[in-house]
């Protein structure tokens, strides 16, 4: 099995989410990719990156435009590299679900994640096994976050259904299924997921 | 758990009951991977309830979407994606179920009853198998006759014709679907599988020696063909049997002495009599005896002699050349001679009694004053003496006769409501098999049947009908009335009848086996157990 990508670490922590600050400038996971971090009592904490944002260290202190008399955006790192420093890169995680001994539940961990806990990417298979049961997907409908839920479900699915190779298409449809069910008194939302993932289900 | 290795066995699985109640039936949504296109009324389906087993019939199926809003935006269908989303969830398709029997499944005993409750919550839906259908409806044996298959299936459908026969039957259907192929099939199965003898009123000619087949134009064999020591075809009219090459065991002679008024009663209408000139036939009876009235009525000549007793009789001069005009017409017909030294009667309860069924040729008295007159007037005394045989058995505790099935055409010019009451056939439908008598009656306009009788009715085969009241009056009575209304209207026009009642223990409908090709013939005589000669040698015989 691939060893998990160390991807950042926790820096604020609630039952349902968390806040990660990435080890390098702009190395954040992708929209909707899954990650895991360790909570107390042996339990892996699974989560769904719902936002990433870059920003100055300090609240308060905008970074400023450099780039007037330079060519490429490189160059302007390359001339001021503190840049590196006074700059970093967060992400929000959103909670749903967590392991106990190999079990997974589709549902809110008992305790948040640790501030200072390493956060992993998900290996492909871990995202398999994951997204074995659908559960979860009522519990990112029901999110409270920055971006449109339904951006993230599509950036879930979509992350989610690239470890299914050539079975992509038969997992997206099984979401979409779920999701008909649970969206059967909106259909608008529903229509919009869908036609979101339309090209990510092409033959 | 036992559940759960049964369902296994039977594969395909629909859906899952949604809602329904034991009178209007189950609504079951499909699963998004069955196509409402592949469900067709009239299929068996099995629905797995937590403690037992549905036996149902599908009669409906509907189409559903949970949102409104998608009717708004058909389009979106076209997108192969979104159309395999939403098929089965967002739309779906339900089908209505009729619960109609619960099958055991617990310990050895295999078995049905009445369905009496209705399955819980999303039990699953199979299609039926083989099995299931076999085990409610019997395998073929000596007492089930095969009479054909389930649609989509190649199980047989039996009914059990020993019981079949202890009631009346009606087999009804518009005209072309297939009645008298049907009949005939019967009267076959009715051969080979009960006790009982039949005594077949051959309207057209076609239940005794061979028949054409109306569409393919080929000559079908019938009766007298397949079991020649079992039928013996008696005829009204000689020529026309001769003609048509039949072999013949009897030329059927009437005398006047056996018309009664209650026959010229039932011919009312047919023969354009006045209320008045029935009630005086029933007056010059009275006056010249019973034996003798006819004869005289058709020999008075018109002078003082007829007036006076006209006079006498008080009966009017209108009424009378009215009775007269009608019993000139029945003096017209061939078969009547004002004495006749034969008994037709006797003759054909001498076959019946010794298990020779009889078919009564017609020729070309086909039409319905000849026809009424006749049926009415044998039925009415063999019925009488049946009843005498019956009777006397009761007394000395003796053998009781032999069950006996009369088949008549037209059934509802006998059994309207007006003249029900008059004909034996009435009498013989209502008291049934009290005295081992009962019809089989064919018609293609059963809402003219009188009611009482319909009622009486032990199980009804139809083909396919479509107007309203004789629809309605088939089903009159029925459980599940208007889901069977839905199962009739939509049977093909040929080879598919719906059978409920008596003998069956659920409605069913069933496509009919083949009759007509050698080979469908070879099967139903194979099937006989005593043809005295080797099967072979009456097929070499049959066709030539």
């Amino acid at each position: 099995m691939l060893e998990n990508q160390k991807t950042g670490e926790v820096i604020e922590a609630s039952t349902s989410g968390y806040l990660a600050q990435c080890y390098e400038l702009y190395q954040s996971p992708a929209l909707g990719s899954l990650v895991k971090t360790r909570g107390d009592d042996n339990l892996d904490i699974l989560g769904v990156v719902s936002n990433t944002a870059t920003l100055g260290i300090e609240p308060g202190r905008r970074p400023i435009a450099r780039g007037k008399d330079v060519v490429s955006e490189e160059e302007i790192y390359r001339e001021s590299p503190q840049l590196y420093k006074l700059l970093k890169s967060e992400f929000d995680v959103m909670v749903i679900g967590y392991s106990v001994d190999g079990r997974i539940y589709q549902n809110l961990p008992p305790k948040p994640a640790r501030i200072h806990g390493f956060v992993y990417l998900c290996t492909q298979e871990e995202v398999r096994v994951f997204s074995q049961c659908l559960d979860f997907l009522s519990l990112l409908l029901n999110a409270s976050v920055e971006i449109p839920v339904e951006e993230l479900v599509i950036a879930t699915l979509r992350e989610m259904a690239r470890s299914y190779g050539s079975e992509r298409r038969s997992f997206l449809i099984e979401a979409g299924k779920e999701l008909a069910v649970l969206l059967s008194k909106d259909y608008v939302r529903l229509k919009t997921i869908l036609r979101g993932l339309k090209y990510d289900a092409g033959e | 758990m036992m559940q759960e290795s049964n369902r296994s066995e039977f594969a395909q699985k629909l859906g899952v009951v949604i809602s329904g109640s034991l009178t209007r039936g189950i609504e079951v949504k499909l699963d998004s991977s069955t196509s409402v296109e592949d469900m067709a009324v009239g299929r068996y389906v099995i629905i797995y309830g937590q403690k037992r087993r549905f036996f149902g019939m599908l009669t409906d199926v509907t189409l559903e979407v949970a949102d409104e809003r998608i009717n708004a935006t058909p389009s979106d269908a076209s997108d192969p994606f979104l159309s395999a989303v939403l098929s089965g969830t967002a739309t779906y398709g339900t089908i209505h179920v009729l619960p109609m029997l619960t099958i055991n499944v617990a310990g050895d005993e295999q078995g049905y009853q009445p369905v009496k409750t209705v399955p819980s919550h999303f039990s699953p839906v199979t299609v039926a198998s083989q099995r299931d259908v076999e085990m409610v409806f019997g395998k073929e044996d000596d007492k089930r006759f095969y009479i054909g298959t389930p649609l989509d299936m190649e199980t047989k459908i039996c009914l059990d014709l020993q019981e079949f026969v202890k009631r009346s039957n009606g087999i009804f259907g518009k005209s072309g679907t297939g009645k008298t192929f049907l009949t005939r099939l019967l009267l076959i199965g009715m051969l080979q599988k009960s006790a009982a003898v039949n005594l077949v009123f051959d309207m057209h000619n076609e239940y005794g020696w061979e028949g054409r087949s109306e569409d393919k134009g080929y000559k079908v064999k019938a009766l007298k063909q397949l079991f020649p020591e079992k039928v013996a075809v008696f005829t009204l009219d000689e020529e026309s049997s001769r003609r048509r090459k039949v072999s013949t065991d009897a030329v059927v002679k009437l005398g006047y002495d056996e018309i009664q008024p209650d026959d010229i009663a039932l011919l009312r209408q047919t023969l354009n009599l006045t209320e008045a000139a029935v009630q005086a036939s029933y007056q010059l009876a009275r006056h010249f005896g019973s034996k003798r009235w006819l004869e005289a009525v058709l020999g008075m000549e018109n002078d003082e002699a007829t007036r006076e007793l006209l006079v006498k009789l008080n009966i009017h001069e209108a009424t009378f050349s009215n009775l007269r005009r009608g019993l000139e017409q029945i003096r017209r017909l061939g078969f009547l001679e004002p004495s006749t030294q034969q008994n037709p009667v006797d003759r054909i309860l001498g076959y019946l009694k010794s298990g020779v069924s009889v078919v009564l040729e017609f020729g070309r008295y086909a039409d319905l004053t000849a026809y009424m007159l006749v049926a009415n007037m044998l039925s009415r005394r063999i019925y009488n003496q049946y009843r005498e045989m019956t009777e006397k058995a009761l007394g000395e505790e003796s053998a009781q006769p032999r069950q006996l099935v009369i088949t008549i055409e037209e059934a509802h010019k006998f059994l309207n409501t007006e003249v029900a009451n008059q004909t034996i056939f009435g009498t013989i439908a209502r008291e049934m098999r009290k005295y081992n008598v009962t019809l089989l009656i064919i018609d293609q306009r059963p809402s003219s049947i009188d009611e009482e009788v319909m009622s009486q009715l032990g199980t009804r085969i139809t083909c396919l009908l479509d107007n309203e009241r004789d629809v309605d009056a088939v089903l009159a009575g029925v459980s599940g009335k208007s889901e069977l209304r839905s199962v009739l209207a939509r049977l093909e026009p040929k080879q598919q009848v719906l059978i409920f009642g008596h003998a069956v223990p659920m409605p069913v409908v069933v496509r009919t086996r083949e009759y007509g090709s050698e080979e469908s013939l070879r099967s139903l005589v194979d099937s006989t157990q005593d043809v005295t000669k080797p099967v072979d040698e009456v097929i070499r015989e049959l066709w030539g």
